[in-house]
């Protein structure tokens, strides 16, 4: 080991401060959450030499929220992380305690798969795929410094190790600059009791970097054996449960527990209520903004004011431990009024808080400052992932990471960055929607925020990422081998059955009755019924003798890709359309200002968000239509220059 | 680039008390200085927005003509630069002189629609608005004027926009209603989906046909003018028409083609079409006419059966009565000022209407009027209402309701809510076409093709 250059910081306390050599890697990865544990290990399978640096080796991949990962969405996300080659979908599907695939009842695009996971297990599982991982080396230290320094980015700790790297990633979560509320009380923190990153967001301010604050909020934990869940309403699993990744195998799946439902009631409001000028979010002590969609409780009761009771779910955190988690119950309010309001709750009369709820805020960059990419716009080779970008949530954490962890890679390897577009996949317009539009409260993935759910399904995210993730290396040849075989029967089994014609028969007709459906007089085509709602491809087994023997996954998407043919057409067709004015290239260097006619509020904006197209240009917010006419017939004017 | 400063005669063609010559662009009001001085000496740069100054026009140091000029102050102009209107006499050679004198001042002219293209970049209009003005400019009739108008002032973009604005709910209360874990009661459900569905594919629909009726105001009506030899074809064609168009003999069989105008009868326009009686012949010319005019029956939107009230029906005009559709044909009844040998009740056996008139001595125009609205039912249109201005609107209207009719459909046969919530948006992304507030590539080149000099 050998000193090396002084490093010298703008505080004066700190400054003279000899740092050392501690190493030199391609990639550098801040936080070991769930963005950071997808970047390094992405960048580290793509053959770079990397280093991560948690602030503390035992909450690696810790979950400080609930013990569950997918829901609508999110369980999109995971399934595309997998099909990508991260690791989020195996290390749930290994940890699963209780799996659900939400909203069957609504539609193929908005199945969603959610799992209950023992969360000290998941941990341990994901330090230790860290440790094992050739390339990746894990450390726990605090990054207090950052600075670019001789053509490479210079990483310092607490105890001034100083790492050189020609990337960094900056995934660093809720710990920077964290501070945590209960009540009137407040003091320095990260999330679940460790130490917050104090030092790290100073220097960010000095590389310029738009740093903002938000805020989340987490329910308390309690004792199991102190709930009474006699009148609880129960919450199985799925007896058949569907795998986040394909490299699972279903049978190993197992529900190990279950989940309860409780709901508040006048009581639970009464209680708040009466003491919601002690919450700081009330008082105005936390200037965060929180996330819209994950309000805390007194959040729910003031702004749903005519709302008669809350729902919530008591899950438990472990196999092994009597911590249990009381899903939509968050709160920053004081202790002993948390005490009084779970109290109030039917089945928690005699409940014991053994972690409180609490709200915790933090230091993260507006996202408008990275490109597609998630490098900054400003700085060669950083990057930003997870909650640093203004997210909420693990698994958009995890997408982020992965993509981050892609590039930082690529740009080592000198390849051109992977973009995901947003008709490619939730990822894609993820990123899109935070690098494009910003965002003003933490970003939570949902359905909606895609134009394109019904192409965008969970089921068919393997075909939709998985080539990218096998020609990045992170796909292994046997999982590829076995999406294209998978493909191969999906493609062959629709040409059948939009071939096959089945005579008119009293059982068939029968059947038909029976479902509510037409009778036929004539053959008909098999498509074609299964493209009736009322029918679907396994009830239609009996009149299809040829049928081949397929995969469940496989007969999912046959039905879904005939049965909804239509419907996916219409959406293939805005894809195109949408297209139209992805293509239309905007260059970075653009000088807006020497456009004629456009409005100053969007000059503005298109210089801060340097879109790459017009199609991105049109989802800026205040950037308006007459706007992008303005640009549509400026590029149209100098082509025909 | 620096944006020019344009300039056009902004009122129409044809004599008028006053007309305008419009400047815009950043030189407005220095351009407009330079040939316009003010009876108080005031200068056009030292004036306010929304201020107008009585002084005159020179040209060459010659004057033209007095003006009132009024300026306007960017933004607040119709094209959101600034903008000086120069009143001045009516008479074209004035407003040429004027237009000359303030081109030679440093403003280039407007092209076709510029004034318009420039409010809708600046963001003044939006594209319902802008295509309005392509319709006014190209309106003629009070009613199509008057729906112009309506849609300028914005409207119809109020309407599209509030049909639009209850589609936006539907596809919110699906995308919320897939958003929530179907295990949650958080969310309860979409029940209002399917009346907020039909509410809004009634409403397209009534656009839809308020505008099919309303083409007819605008584009007039396809008319044809029939009835066999020198029953006054002719006559009556000249006399709606105003000025003697076709030649009028006494000799059967004088309009050997057919001869078409446009007139305005009141506030509805008809496309007069006017043509060879129809009779047996053996001319050949004649007979070419004759097969004319029989086209012209089966295309018309209207027809004017014309019928000489002095002498008795022919075999021929009976050919005509018995093959007449009667939600189309008016029986017009010439000449009541010779002799009344035929008369209204002579035609009760026929299930059309009838209108007797002298078109000789302009009695019974009115009549006619009233039979015609009568039968295209024209008062169906309020002229209150509001109206979709193009083919372009129209059509946008028509897929919106189309794809919502089908989300309806299948809703109701089970469909999934995902496949319903597709078509949902994709009325919705038609129907933020229809109000500019979605952009396609073509949509701007199309609508500013048809624009003319001036607005």
């Amino acid at each position: 080991m050998r000193f090396s250059k002084i490093s010298v910081s703008e505080n004066k306390e700190d400054a003279q401060t000899m740092s050392f050599f501690a190493g030199s890697y391609d990639v550098v990865v801040i936080g070991a959450g769930h963005a950071g544990i997808e970047a390094a290990l992405a960048a580290a399978r793509m053959g770079c030499k990397t280093a991560i640096f948690t602030i503390n080796m035992d909450w690696v991949g810790n979950m400080p929220c609930n013990p569950s990962i997918g829901g609508t969405a999110k369980g999109h996300l995971v399934r595309e992380i997998d099909a990508l080659g991260g690791e989020m979908g195996i290390a749930a599907d290994k940890n699963t305690l209780q799996s659900r695939m939400l909203n069957l009842g609504k539609g193929p695009a908005v199945h969603s798969l959610r799992a209950q996971i023992d969360r000290r297990e998941y941990s341990a599982y994901m330090k230790n795929v860290l440790e094992n991982q050739e390339n990746l080396y894990l450390c726990q230290a605090e990054i207090t410094d950052l600075f670019f320094e001789d053509g490479n980015w210079q990483t310092v700790t607490k105890l001034k190790a100083q790492y050189s790297s020609k990337t960094v990633i900056l995934a660093t979560g809720t710990f920077l600059g964290g501070k945590i509320y209960v009540g009137d009380v407040s003091y320095e923190g990260g999330p679940d009791g460790t130490f917050a990153a104090t030092e790290l967001s100073k220097a960010l301010y000095r590389l310029n970097i738009p740093i903002r604050r938000f805020k989340t909020g987490t329910p308390a934990r309690v004792l199991k054996s102190s709930i009474d869940f006699t009148d609880l309403e129960v919450q199985q699993g799925d007896s058949e449960i569907v795998p986040f990744s394909y490299s699972t195998n279903p049978a190993d799946l197992k529900n190990k527990v279950v989940c309860h439902i409780s709901y508040t009631n006048d009581k639970t409001k009464e209680v708040i209520l009466k003491n919601i000028h002690r919450s700081p979010m009330y008082s105005g002590q936390i200037e965060g903004v929180g996330p819209r969609y994950c309000p805390s409780l007194e959040d729910k009761i003031v702004r749903f004011a005519d709302k008669q009771r809350h729902q919530l779910f008591i899950e438990p955190c472990g196999e092994n431990t009597q911590e249990m988690y009381l899903q939509g119950m968050s709160s920053s309010l004081p202790l002993d009024v948390q005490i009084d309001f779970y109290k109030t709750i039917k089945g928690l009369e005699n409940v014991k808080i053994m972690r409180n709820a609490y709200a915790i805020e933090y230091d993260c960059v507006d996202p408008t400052a990275l490109k597609p990419s998630l490098e900054m716009k400003q700085h060669i080779g950083l990057y930003g992932a997870g909650q640093f970008n203004g997210s909420s949530g693990y698994e958009e954490a995890a997408a982020q990471g992965l993509v981050a962890g892609i590039n930082a890679a690529r740009q080592v390897l000198n390849r051109e960055p992977m973009i995901l577009a947003r008709e490619s996949s939730y990822i894609g317009t993820l990123i899109d929607d935070l690098v494009t539009k910003g965002c003003t409260d933490p970003y939570r993935m949902m359905t909606s925020r895609s134009e394109y759910r019904l192409v965008l399904r969970q089921d068919n995210a393997d075909e939709r990422l998985m080539e990218l993730g096998y020609e990045n290396g992170l796909v292994c040849r046997e999982k590829y081998d076995s999406y294209l075989k998978r493909k191969a029967q999906k493609t062959q089994e629709i040409e059948r059955l939009e071939s096959t014609y089945i005579p008119p028969s009293e059982k068939l007709n029968e059947l038909l009755v029976k479902m509510n459906t037409v009778k036929v007089n004539t053959g008909v085509k098999l498509a074609d019924l299964i493209r009736r709602p009322q029918l679907n491809y396994e009830i239609l087994a009996d009149f299809d003798p040829n049928r081949p023997e397929l995969s469940p996954q496989v007969c999912e998407k046959v039905e879904i890709e005939i049965k909804y043919s239509g419907y996916i057409n219409r959406q293939l067709a805005a894809i195109a359309e949408a297209k139209r004015l992805e293509v239309k290239k905007l260059s970075p260097d653009q000088d807006y200002d020497a456009i004629p006619g456009l409005r100053l509020e969007a000059v503005e904006k298109l210089k801060k968000i340097k879109p790459a197209s017009i199609g991105q240009a049109s989802r800026i917010s205040g950037v308006s239509p007459a706007d992008i006419s303005v640009l549509l017939i400026y590029l149209e004017k100098n082509r025909r220059l | 680039m620096k944006q020019s400063t344009i300039a056009a005669i902004a009122t129409p063609a044809g004599e008028g008390g006053i007309g305008i010559v419009r400047i815009s662009g950043p030189q407005a009001i220095r351009v407009a200085d330079k040939v316009f001085s003010s009876a108080s000496g005031k200068r056009l740069e030292q004036t306010k927005g929304y201020c107008a100054l009585f002084g005159h026009v020179s040209f060459e140091e010659k004057t033209i003509d007095e003006a009132v000029a009024l300026v306007f102050r960017a933004p607040r102009s119709y094209t959101g630069e600034d903008v000086v209107e120069l009143s001045v006499h009516g008479g074209r050679y004035v407003q040429k002189q004027v237009l000359r004198a303030v081109l030679a001042a440093g403003a280039t002219f407007a092209q076709g629609g510029e004034f318009t293209k420039r409010a809708f970049l600046n963001g003044k209009i939006d594209l319902s608005q802008a295509e309005a003005v392509a319709a006014i400019i190209s309106a003629s009739g009070e009613q199509a004027l008057r729906a112009a108008v309506s849609a300028k002032s914005g409207k119809i973009s109020e309407c599209i926009e509030s049909i639009k604005n209850s589609v936006l709910a539907a596809a919110a209360s699906v995308a919320a209603y897939s958003d929530y874990p179907d295990e949650d009661e958080e969310f309860s459900g979409i029940n209002t989906l399917s009346d907020r569905l039909s509410a809004a594919v009634c409403e397209l629909d009534t656009l839809i046909k308020d505008y099919d009726n309303g083409r007819v105001i605008r584009e007039g009506i396809n008319t044809a003018i029939i009835g066999t030899p020198n029953v006054g074809k002719s006559t009556l064609m000249n006399y709606l028409s105003g000025h003697e168009r076709s030649i009028v003999t006494e000799i059967a069989g004088t309009t050997r083609d057919t001869i078409e105008e446009t007139v305005l009868l009141g506030d509805i326009k008809l496309n007069l079409c006017d043509t060879a009686g129809i009779r047996d012949t053996g001319d050949t010319v004649e007979k070419i006419g004759v097969d004319r005019a029989k086209q012209r029956i089966k295309t018309a939107e209207l027809i004017l059966a014309v019928f000489d009230a002095s002498r008795e029906l022919d075999p021929d005009d009976i050919k005509i009565l018995e093959s007449a559709d009667p939600a189309r044909t008016i029986v017009v009844l010439n000449k009541t000022d010779i002799k009344n040998l035929v008369t209204a009740s002579d035609f009760d056996r026929f299930p059309l209407t009838v209108v007797s008139i002298s078109a000789k001595n302009g009695k019974g125009g009115n009549e006619i009027k009233k039979a015609i609205e009568n039968l295209i039912n024209i008062n169906t249109i309020s002229s209150e209402g509001v109206y979709l201005v193009s083919e372009r609107q129209r059509e946008c209207a028509v897929k919106a309701k189309r794809d919502l009719q089908e989300a309806l459909d299948i809703l109701q046969d089970g469909m999934t809510i995902d496949a319903v919530g597709t078509c949902i948006d994709d009325a919705l992304a038609t129907l933020m076409e229809l109000t500019g507030q979605r952009v396609t590539v073509e949509v701007t080149d199309e609508v500013f093709k048809n624009f003319c000099v001036g607005k």
